[in-house]
């Protein structure tokens, strides 16, 4: 390629990293501060003066943290529903997928109408939520897993997988007698692992990163997962915390030091939160990529 | 009627030229039934999907007939049956919406909360996509495409939760640094005029990197013969992405407008679940927000089923609208 070294190339090309170096330090950067903070002294949380590195060192919040027998509960808690959660979904629209990409499949376009619609129209919340707690659903981690056990665009992507697979593998077991379903689980599956592994790997970081099914479905706060814990202890306590402080009447110094007193224990809880996803995702993101480019794909 | 004696020539046409093609059906109906015998697996293998979107899709979609009654627990707690048992009040749940208080503040902060996040968030995307495009360094490319999309990986819950934290008046690093240059403490997520920019900036934090895949996918299937001879004609690096680039990426640009300006009216309720409180309601509240509160805190559920059914009617029709315009303007469409 001929190389442009004018003036206003160079400026042009400047003005990119620029682009590019804002948002990576600024993609960094409140990552950076949480982690910070999460192992800082209390005293310089409260200044609010920590940047990207700690100030002081402690791993006090952190032990508050575990102590507390609802942290760790609502981790474990986390693990089950992602496990649980993934393991419906992968029944369900692998099951689903291999048909759909088989030419055979009688009312084929009947089953992709069917699908395809519910991408475009919904009941909406109440309807959705009157029919998971109809099927006795409420309160129970099925009403987490089992309402989302397919999403259409996962099961496109399986689908596209699947379609992959030479046929002329399946016919010849066929013609030695196999049945639909060996063909599927000896031949076709593994043949397609890294599309089971793409999409696992979609509802699995969904269903860790999923607050809001819990939020209306679960009543008893022992059952919570670590994201609705979260999000009671920071966001709840700092509005509530906020509306006060506005209070026309002033503040309330009490209540403002107990806030504070916590400040850091929510630092360390955000961190733990994001923890496994920082540690994972520079791993499983390429397969991120490749699904998602497959899923926007016409076809 | 067909063996009616003294039939018309019409007639008799039609007796002579009925029996092949209803054996053509018959023959057509046997034909699909051997189809089904013998793929009889398939089907068994599909039917639990089918069971569940049958279940969880289109039953909800029959349950907005709750927006027609006037339910209440006491009609019971089946999907079916309380259609059934509960008073039949027509469209009064939807004149009372249309007709309250809340029906345009509401409708005017999803609008703009919406527009907002198209008109910034989208072209975000595009200009990260472009500038990680003109980087040669393949190294350094993939590197900061690797850290911008780290906050895919972070759940809503957790994003909200540091702004909180970073913007908080006390210990927030921004009102410090603020503080440094003199500037009295912010309460940015109590304020409602920083409602708007934080959401669509957090936004823009979450997202620009992944929206930058398909871009950039679309941006290497260029051939690089158009770059060679444009260079070759002179063109500077500036027209070349003004003339190359971006006109080769509009089909991609199209596809995913459409698909964004389709669903832009459902777009951020958890998120602002998360970040808004009564003093910021003003600005924040939303269609979706306000059906969570009427429907799942206050067990309004006839009438937050209505206003629900109104969010999706306007989400499909957008949708249906900006299909049409880019089929026209660009011929780009998505059915």
């Amino acid at each position: 390629m001929v190389v442009d070294r004018s003036l206003s190339s160079r400026a042009v090309g400047f003005g990119m990293h620029a682009v590019i170096a804002v948002v990576l330090v600024t993609t960094i950067f409140p990552v950076l501060n949480i982690l910070a903070n999460s192992v800082s002294e209390t005293y310089h949380i409260i200044a609010g003066s920590v940047s990207f590195f700690p100030v002081g060192f402690s791993l006090k919040h952190y032990s508050i943290l575990f102590s507390d027998p609802m942290i760790p509960r609502s981790f474990l808690n986390s693990l089950v529903i992602t496990l649980l959660g993934t393991a419906i979904n992968l029944a369900f629209t692998v099951t689903m997928a291999y048909p759909l990409a088989k030419r055979r499949l009688p009312f084929r376009r009947s089953f992709t109408v069917l699908i395809v619609v519910t991408m475009f129209f919904s009941g909406g919340l109440i309807p959705r939520f009157m029919v998971v707690r109809a099927l006795g659903m409420y309160d129970t981690y099925l009403a987490l897993t089992v309402p989302i056990a397919i999403s259409a665009f996962n099961l496109l992507v399986m689908r596209t997988f699947f379609k992959q697979v030479p046929e002329e593998l399946e016919e010849s077991a066929f013609l030695e007698g196999a049945k639909e379903i060996t063909v599927l689980a000896r031949i076709v599956l593994p043949l397609a692992k890294a599309g089971v592994a793409t999409i696992a790997l979609f509802y699995a970081v969904g269903h860790w990163n999923a607050f809001f099914d819990a939020l209306i479905y679960l009543y008893d706060t022992r059952k919570y997962p670590v994201q609705l814990v979260l999000r009671d202890i920071v966001m709840r306590t700092e509005m509530a915390r906020l509306s006060f402080m506005q209070d026309q009447y002033g503040r309330n110094d009490l209540l403002e030091q107990e806030a504070i007193a916590i400040q850091g224990i929510k630092y360390g809880l955000i961190a733990i939160t994001m923890l496994p996803m920082l540690v994972l995702y520079p791993f499983i993101q390429r397969f991120f990529v490749s699904g998602v480019m497959i899923g926007s794909l016409k076809d | 009627m067909e063996h009616r004696t003294g039939a018309t020539p019409a007639a008799v046409e039609t007796i002579a030229r009925a029996p092949p093609a209803s054996a053509a059906r018959r023959r057509q109906r046997r034909e699909l039934w051997r189809d089904v015998r013998k793929n009889r697996a398939l089907l068994y293998l599909i039917a639990p999907g089918v069971l569940y979107f049958l279940v969880f899709h289109y039953l909800p979609i029959y349950g907005i007939s709750f927006a027609f009654v006037d339910y209440a627990p006491k009609y019971g707690q089946g999907v079916v049956a309380n259609y059934l048992t509960s008073p039949w009040i027509g469209f009064e749940h939807f004149v009372a919406f249309f007709t309250g208080p809340k029906f345009f503040p509401l409708l005017r902060n999803t609008a703009l909360l919406g527009f907002y996040s198209v008109l910034f968030e989208f072209p975000a995307a595009i200009l990260f996509a472009v500038c990680l495009y003109e980087v040669r360094n393949t190294f350094y490319r993939k590197f900061a495409q690797t850290i911008s999309f780290l906050p895919h990986f972070i759940s809503t819950v957790s994003v909200v939760a540091m702004m909180v934290m970073l913007f908080s008046p006390s210990s927030g690093y921004v009102n410090w640094l603020l503080s440094r240059i003199g500037i009295e403490p912010i309460y940015f997520l109590a304020e409602p005029a920083w409602f708007r920019p934080l959401y669509v900036g957090s936004g823009i934090w979450a997202g620009i990197g992944w929206g930058a895949i398909v871009y950039l996918a679309a941006m290497f299937g260029i051939p690089a013969s158009l770059y060679e001879s444009a260079a070759i004609d002179g063109a500077t690096r500036w027209q070349k992405i003004w003339r190359i680039t971006l006109p080769s990426i509009l089909p991609t640009i199209m596809i995913l407008l459409i698909l964004r300006v389709g669903s832009f009216i459902n777009v951020g309720v958890e998120k602002i679940l998360l970040m808004y409180s009564p003093l910021t309601y003003d600005v924040a509240d939303v269609i979706g927000t306000y059906v969570y509160r009427r429907g799942i805190v206050k067990f309004d559920y006839s009438f937050a089923t209505a206003v629900g059914m109104f969010n999706s009617v306007v989400n499909l029709l957008l949708l249906v609208i900006a299909n049409y315009t880019a089929r026209k303007v660009a011929d780009e469409s998505l059915w």
